[in-house]
């Protein structure tokens, strides 16, 4: 082994210095685990830095061929959250990206990861920008109990996606081709498309009827999508999420069974399905 | 000790307090011919495109007579300690499915406010680099959006259902700024002596910085010519 010169160990020694992060030590906190910066720097630079890079800003070596792009921890602007848009995410919401992954992008699901070990993790990502220090994670919204699904909620559904102009991005069939879809750009000025409902696929930010409330409600952060939570009120955004999963025509649903058992659903259900090919490249 | 201190405070107090009776003034241009703006299609959006009796042409160059550059923020960058904010907000108005003004220069932690008197939903979605980035939806007759910004840029601010609207948020350290208008002109008062450091930014055309020294109550002229860009 070669040994290094005294002026090449100094630089070695600063710059393993900086790539260390530019924030104090964090801890996370997510259930039973209490997440450590020192155990989740290891993991990091094994699993996750060929993506998000050395100074966790998305800039990693296989960043060049991915469509979207990784996260930039050191700009803390985050897409999946449970807090208001503008807000820092909870240490659970983080840990639920890195287990879920995100959907339709090159973020895999790291449900192979222990719990502590995604709660390490997390707190190793909250040392990449200084945001961690001086803001505190946003105040959760209140998702109130979904009431139970039914026609009316439905239809009320169907006006408030018409009245919010929801369609003029995602489509009055919800597939992501609205009459804005094709202009849209992400806060690096890449192009990204709206979410194609017809498709069936999990949303990017999760699965279950709380995390679609959750999605539109709080925004999702870095992209066209806005906060909605200042416009809608909950029993609407109840009966906007059960009108959303009737556009959902390739997934079954209790919603969509519903919608099916009346002459008006059953015919825009019969159409969105027989209507061909999505718009676009089918990335979500 | 006590002596200490008297000077101390009344040095540290006539800092800040003493307004100053010298200026800055001067005009913002251009040489050379710049791009041909090109006109917005609103025909997605009827309820904005009819307000327009011929097109809007799009706002990133907008010049006057004589070389006139408007949209130009000339600010004070050094020389001045930072102000005391203002407490009345500023605003910005989404008419026409445009912003208006086009740019909006307030200070640092001021209030600002975004009002929509259009007939169509329009989000907001600023996207600063220094400051939170967030992105809220603004119905029509809904109430007004308010925040502020902890840190001074110069940040673009959109809304992605109509893809022709930009604007900026100015977001100024100081009291110190102007925005030209068609002539082209600006004035910076209430200086007091001092060495002072002016930038002028454009859009479009980038910054400048110049440097100047104020002795007493005089009014210094400082202009700025950008260089305009074909494309």
């Amino acid at each position: 082994m070669r040994v290094l010169k005294l002026t090449e160990f100094v630089l070695l020694a600063v710059g393993l210095l900086a790539a260390a992060g530019s924030a104090a030590a964090q801890e996370s906190h997510i259930g039973r685990w209490t997440g450590h910066t020192d155990a989740g720097k290891p993991l990091y630079f094994r699993y996750c830095w060929g993506c998000h890079g050395v100074r966790g800003d998305g800039n990693g070596e296989n960043a060049p061929y991915l469509n979207i792009m990784p996260r930039n921890f050191v700009a803390a602007t985050f897409k999946c959250r449970s807090t208001p848009t503008g807000t820092l995410p909870t240490d659970e919401d983080l840990a639920n990206s890195i287990q879920r992954g995100l959907v339709n992008s090159n973020m895999p699901s790291w449900s192979a990861l222990t719990g502590q070990q995604r709660a390490d993790l997390v707190a190793f990502i909250k040392t990449f920008s200084p945001r961690w220090n001086s803001d505190k994670a946003g105040d959760p919204i209140h998702v109130p109990a979904e009431p139970a699904v039914n026609l009316e909620g439905i239809k009320r559904g169907k006006e408030i996606f018409t009245k919010q102009e929801c369609w003029k991005c995602h489509g009055t069939e919800g597939r992501g081709d609205g009459p804005s879809a094709a202009s849209l750009t992400d806060n690096s000025n890449l192009p990204i498309r709206p979410f194609d409902f017809e498709s069936g696929s999990r949303f990017k930010c999760g699965t279950s009827n709380d995390d679609l409330y959750k999605i539109f409600m709080t925004g999702v952060d870095g992209t066209p999508m806005p906060s909605f939570v200042d416009v809608l009120k909950p029993n609407e955004a109840w009966d906007l999420v059960h009108y959303l999963r009737t556009l959902q025509v390739k997934r079954k649903s209790p919603e969509l069974r519903l919608w099916e058992s009346t002459k008006e659903g059953a015919e825009i259900v019969r159409a969105a399905k027989f209507a061909g090919t999505p718009t676009g490249s089918g990335v979500n | 000790m006590l002596v200490a201190f008297a000077v101390f405070s009344m040095l540290s107090i006539s800092s800040s307090a003493r307004p100053g009776s010298g200026a800055i003034g001067g005009r913002a241009s251009f040489e050379g011919t710049p791009a041909k703006a090109h006109t917005i299609d609103m025909s997605m959006e009827p309820s904005c495109a009819k307000q327009y009796a011929k097109p809007m042409s799009a706002e990133n160059v907008v010049t006057g007579p004589d070389n006139a550059l408007e949209n130009v923020v000339v600010y004070i960058s050094a020389g001045v300690p930072d102000d005391s904010t203002p407490p009345q907000p500023a605003m910005l108005t989404q008419k026409g499915c445009r912003y208006a003004p086009h740019i909006l220069a307030f200070q640092v932690n001021q209030d600002f406010q975004i009002v929509n008197e259009d007939q169509t939903s329009h989000n907001i979605h600023p996207l600063p680099s220094n400051n939170r980035e967030w992105n809220k939806m603004q119905p029509p007759g809904a109430p007004p959006i308010e925040d502020k910004y902890a840190r001074a840029e110069f940040i673009p601010v959109k809304c992605n259902i109509h893809p022709w609207m930009k604007g900026t948020l100015a977001v100024m350290k100081n009291s110190h700024y102007a925005i030209t208008a068609g002539d082209g002109d600006f004035k910076l008062p209430n200086l007091p002596p001092g060495n002072y450091t002016i930038t002028a930014w454009h859009e479009s055309y980038g910054e400048q910085t110049q440097e100047v020294t104020i002795t007493g109550s005089e009014v210094k002229t400082v202009n700025f010519v950008f260089k305009a860009k074909a494309y």
